[in-house]
């Protein structure tokens, strides 16, 4: 009866396209790249120079120019040259063609450890945990992943590369599990608990790899692991460019974040994880056991930060160096936010994320301007997501609907 | 009406945080475009990949840069840079240059030293040049800007031993392999040498080259262990210590600043710079002049009748200032001694002193 009902909201809610929820997140991204604009003409000096010359027109038409650069390079280093990409198109040059999408394609290998990131947090949010320690997970996953990928030897790939997968599931699953041991067992706080775990993985990724350590290259001064096997990689989407490292992760990723949705929605154990997080006094008074729930949510929260590190490893490094520290497990964090703990929506935010960086890239490049304007416009966002007021009373929207299911982020500190 | 307070007030701190973001940014634009001059070399195209240091991490990333920047006053190159973030950025950045097709690509620091070298083989036309790092085998269109920072560890050795009042000074490295030991090698032969030319008998601490033996704390990131470290040589009697082993190095003169009557000496740049906060214990700095290296580079490829690298490596030295120390702190030895410095110098290019490298590498092998 419940269980019916809950379906019959559900679909409700999936056919109905939510622009009420869709508003904000789309105006704070918009709002963003109108305050990077000002960012970018306000730190330009040309702009100045314009402005002391040809009076306060051409300081304007400067301006206007410096951010037309600046975001058209943004715009080409994320999605391609839409003039190259045509031409290719008209002359069927299939190697002008791949030249042409190589900027996507980095987009879309930028995006491919967010998407697992953000779904390992958005996961933690949805089962009322605070999942900071992605990041660890993720440097856990590196390194069975490695090892699995370069110490079995003669392996065919079918079975090689789905066991080097399944060890970095593993190894974020279990560095996930064990804040999620102490959480359910002690009331231990996740988010002490995963910040230090993430130095525990840190330092213990240094002591195995480090230049001598167990798992370094040998006769090697750099504190990098040995490659791994060719037949642990990841296949390539366009083997004929070594430069496009495009691969299969990326479906990985989209398959992983349809296994969440479903998961999180179709399944008991979704059900569990979700009344776990909003309310894990009616959850225990209803029969669901809380310990084991938040067990699992963070061993399988953990389990999908790791498959960003596997794939990192399989399809585009195909070593682990020491400095692995890669910024996705706490750009995860905005990433599960902006994308309000909905697969689909973190799907989305990292496709955004994907692209700022890789055209970031692009822009710092062509038009000098330096990447941590990328950094400003992702915070800029996650203020306007977070603190959603300054963009209703920016754009007169109407405040939100009473009785709308809203977010659930994480209970307060020493609640069990 | 508290809403709009509400708002009001998160956006004024939302501009705040805006404005200080890009308030340390701003002014450092990076230079592109020089003033055209008449210089005879080529207008060629240069562009360097920083590690995830970033450009202004003080260190090897902002040496090289200075570098570049120098050949686009000097030689009205073009130059720009792509910072990377994380190790997957290396190939990406690489390849963004390749694509604007740069006639020379700088790569900082052997991080990227696998991306470079596939790189490399894979367009055999373009030019490359790795700071800090040297293939074996060579590969022909990378050239290798390395350093004899032994020649400098002697000075720094030499300055050292004419410094100590206790008549000890120590050095310690991060893990016993070639790079580091260098420093350490030159650094005790400066010393030896300094008591053979004065009679003295200062001691030296945590290195023996005969043995190949000596105080090593293991990484390159505790400066906890930089710290204990020089508390026990300080508790030795030492007066004047090398840490040769990056950001470790810090919590050294962080423990001299805090309760120590002893000299630091900084190692791959300028430490009054690049740690100014200790710049008042600081005797003097063991310096790889990356700039000076890449400079060179950018140089060699400009001119009109370059032809492409041979797989060779440049080796910065004393001669040809791609190693050097830097000023020696104010009144910290008397100027009889920095006189006889500049003797040492023109002794160790001349090949007349010994570093005690080449032999020290002799004995590694046998």
């Amino acid at each position: 009866m419940t269980q019916e009902k809950e379906k019959d909201k559900k679909e409700k809610r999936i056919l109905k396209i939510n622009w009420q929820a869709m508003a904000v997140p789309l105006l704070a991204i918009f709002t963003a790249l109108v305050l990077g604009a000002l960012i970018i003409a306000f730190t330009d000096e040309t702009v100045y120079a314009a402005f002391r010359e040809s009076g306060f027109f051409g300081g304007i038409g400067r301006a206007v120019e410096v951010i037309r650069i600046a975001y058209g390079a943004l715009f080409i280093g994320a999605f391609g040259d839409p003039k190259l990409l045509w031409e290719a198109i008209v002359h069927g040059d299939g190697e002008a063609f791949t030249q042409a999408i190589y900027p996507f394609t980095e987009t879309l290998r930028v995006t491919t450890p967010y998407i697992f990131a953000g779904l390992a947090v958005a996961l933690g949010f949805q089962g009322g945990l605070f999942n900071i320690g992605a990041e660890g997970q993720y440097f856990i996953a590196g390194l069975a992943t490695v090892f699995v990928g370069y110490s079995l030897k003669g392996v065919p790939a079918i079975i090689h590369l789905p066991l080097a997968l399944l060890a970095g599931i593993a190894g974020g699953a279990f560095w996930g599990a064990i804040p999620g041991y102490l959480k359910a067992k002690t009331g231990a706080h996740e988010v002490i608990n995963t910040i230090m775990m993430n130095y525990i993985a840190f330092r213990f990724a240094e002591f195995m790899l480090d230049v001598g350590g167990p798992m370094a290259r040998p006769d090697s001064f750099r504190p990098v692991s040995p490659e791994i096997e060719p037949s642990a990689y990841l296949p390539q989407f366009f083997p004929s460019n070594s430069a496009i490292r495009f691969n299969w992760g990326f479906f990985l990723a989209l398959a992983a974040a349809a296994f969440v949705g479903w998961l999180l929605y179709k399944t008991t154990l979704g059900y569990e994880i979700r009344t776990v997080g909003q309310n894990p006094h009616a959850a225990r008074y209803a029969g669901i056991s809380v310990p084991k729930t938040i067990i699992l949510t963070m061993a399988i929260s953990g389990g999908l930060a790791g498959l960003a590190g596997a794939t990192d490893i399989l399809g585009v490094l195909h070593f682990m160096p020491n400095a692995f520290a890669s910024g996705y497990g706490f750009d995860a964090i905005a990433l599960a936010l902006l994308g309000k703990s909905n697969p689909v929506g973190v799907v989305l935010a990292s496709l955004l994320f994907g692209a700022l960086r890789a055209g970031a890239r692009y822009m710092q490049g062509i038009a000098h301007i330096p990447l941590d304007i990328t950094s400003i416009l992702q915070g800029v966002i996650i203020v306007f997501i977070a603190a959603p007021e300054i963009i209703q009373t920016l754009y007169r929207l109407k405040q939100k609907i009473e009785g709308e299911e809203g977010v659930v982020f994480t209970r307060g500190w020493g609640q069990m | 009406m508290r809403k709009h307070f509400l708002a009001f007030v998160s956006l004024l701190i939302l501009v705040s945080m805006v404005l200080t973001a890009c308030g340390g940014k701003a002014t450092e634009a990076p230079a592109t475009e020089a003033p055209t001059q008449e210089s005879g070399y080529r207008h060629i195209k240069v562009g360097m990949v920083t590690d995830m240091g970033g450009i202004d991490d003080k260190s090897f990333n902002a040496t090289s840069w200075k570098g570049v920047e120098r050949a686009i006053q000097e030689l009205g190159i073009e130059g720009s840079y792509l910072e990377s973030q994380q190790q997957t950025d290396y190939a990406t950045n690489i390849t963004q240059y390749i694509n604007q097709k740069v006639d020379l690509i700088i790569t900082v620091g052997f991080l990227l030293a696998d991306d470079t070298a596939a790189a490399a083989k894979e367009h055999p036309d373009i030019n490359f040049a790795i700071v800090d790092f040297a293939y074996d085998p060579p590969i022909d269109n990378v050239r290798g800007l390395t350093f004899s920072i032994d020649q400098a560890g002697f000075l720094a050795g030499y300055v050292a031993a004419a410094a100590t009042k206790t008549g000890k000074v120590a050095t310690f490295g991060g893990i016993n392999i070639p790079p580091v030991a260098a420093f350490m090698v030159g650094f005790e032969s400066g010393v030896n040498y300094y008591n053979e030319k004065h009679g003295t008998s200062v001691e030296v601490l945590g290195w023996n080259t005969a043995e190949n033996n000596g105080v090593f704390v293991g990484n390159f990131e505790s400066t906890d262990d930089g710290r204990r470290t020089a508390e026990e040589f300080m508790s030795e009697g030492a007066d004047v210590i090398m840490p040769v082993a990056g950001p470790v190095g810090l919590g050294s003169a962080e423990a001299v600043k805090q309760h120590g009557d002893a000299w630091i000496i900084g190692v791959d740049t300028d430490w009054t710079v690049s740690a100014s906060e200790y710049k008042d214990i600081i005797l003097t700095s063991v310096l790889k002049n990356m700039d000076v290296a890449v400079f060179d580079t950018i140089k060699m490829v400009a001119s009109p009748d370059f032809e492409g690298f041979h797989g060779e490596t440049y080796v910065g030295t004393l001669e040809n200032g791609g190693v050097g120390i830097a000023p020696v702190a104010a009144g910290a030895v008397s100027d009889d001694v920095l006189k006889e410095l500049e003797d040492v110098k023109a002794g160790i290019i001349s090949g007349e002193i010994d570093t005690g490298w080449s032999s020290y590498l002799a004995s590694l092998s046998n």
